[in-house]
């Protein structure tokens, strides 16, 4: 990841980079992961500065909300506003977060996660 | 029919990542941070969260000058289990007045851990009526300190009220192999409760 070359800085009122916008398009959770094609990324480019930056910490390695806002060093709620909107505009590919109903699936997550610690 | 490049149920698509996590909660300096670092394949991130209209009339920015926002901060850590499969351990701000944070970071948990240094026991009460009110399955693990007071488990679990359903383990934040069974018995525990809300009584093998 390229390092903060970001000239508006700390300066910058936190939502003038969402315009002024502070509801995303969808509430995404913390820890649901996106992930970035190199096409995608590559797209991104033209999307703006903070949204290609989004777009780089993704490529490569799929990162949940919460590490992209902290590879930016961006607020949280800014970031998933900028997250939400790169979604819909297809720069960002949203997987799913646990499902958080359906006994079947959540015991299946549970095992899972589980065998996963175990193995560690 | 060809039956080389079939692809069952959408195998083209790119795979869906799913992900997990588990909250780690408990009074300032109690270890958290420590905790997931011991076991977190990254140092332990930190993300920033501006407080708005949640801190209005708790944080009055009027008094501080040029303040406008309050900023509250959480650490995590992040275990790759398989290509597909990602579990995130959300340590919760310190300071209790930041509910409106807790709430979406249990939001979808798997469960919690609330760590308890025998010094200061009795921070956390805080946690553990938030985690009963929201009904997160949680244990409670107590962190040894070298310099602290050693009490048995059972005499912490009176202390502390916690119900004999809920798990109660003695834990070290910095190793590993500790942290990693603290975590086990918060999902062996979450497991469990998940069975007996749908009307299973078996335990978990």
């Amino acid at each position: 990841m390229e390092p903060r070359r970001d000239p508006r800085g700390a300066l910058v009122r936190p939502y003038a980079v969402t315009r002024g916008r502070t509801e995303p398009l969808q509430n995404i959770a913390l820890e649901a992961v996106l992930s970035c094609t190199p096409t995608q990324s590559a797209e991104a480019r033209f999307a703006g500065h903070d949204k290609y930056r989004i777009a780089s910490v993704c490529e490569g390695r799929a990162q949940s909300l919460a590490e992209i806002a902290a590879y930016t060093r961006m607020p949280l709620g800014v970031t998933r506003v900028l997250v939400a909107d790169m979604v819909a505009e297809g720069l960002l590919t949203l997987h799913t977060a646990a499902p958080a109903t359906g006994f079947a699936a959540r015991m299946n997550l549970l095992g899972r996660v589980l065998s996963g610690l175990r193995e560690l | 029919m060809d039956f080389a490049n079939y692809d069952p149920a959408g195998a083209n698509r790119s795979r869906e990542i799913i992900s997990a996590k588990i909250v780690i909660a408990g009074g300032f300096g109690v270890g958290k941070t420590t905790l997931v670092g011991a076991i977190s394949e990254i140092q332990p991130l930190t993300t920033e969260a501006l407080m708005t209209a949640a801190g209005v009339g708790i944080d009055d920015p009027s008094k501080v000058p040029g303040k406008e926002t309050t900023t509250v901060a959480m650490d995590f850590g992040r275990i790759t289990m398989a290509e597909d499969l990602i579990l995130y351990l959300f340590g919760t701000p310190g300071q209790t007045r930041f509910w409106f944070m807790w709430d979406e970071i249990i939001r979808g948990a798997v469960g919690a851990a609330v760590l308890v240094d025998t010094r200061r026991i009795t921070d956390a009460f805080a946690p553990l009526d938030y985690f009963e009110n929201r009904n997160l399955p949680y244990v409670v693990a107590l962190n040894r300190f070298d310099d602290a007071p050693q009490y048995e488990l059972e005499e912490v679990r009176e202390a502390l009220a916690i119900s004999p359903d809920v798990p109660l383990v003695m834990c070290d934040a910095r190793r590993r192999e500790s942290v990693k069974q603290v975590l086990v018995t918060v999902v062996e525990h979450a497991m469990l409760r998940l069975q007996a809300e749908h009307g299973f009584a078996a335990p978990v093998g």
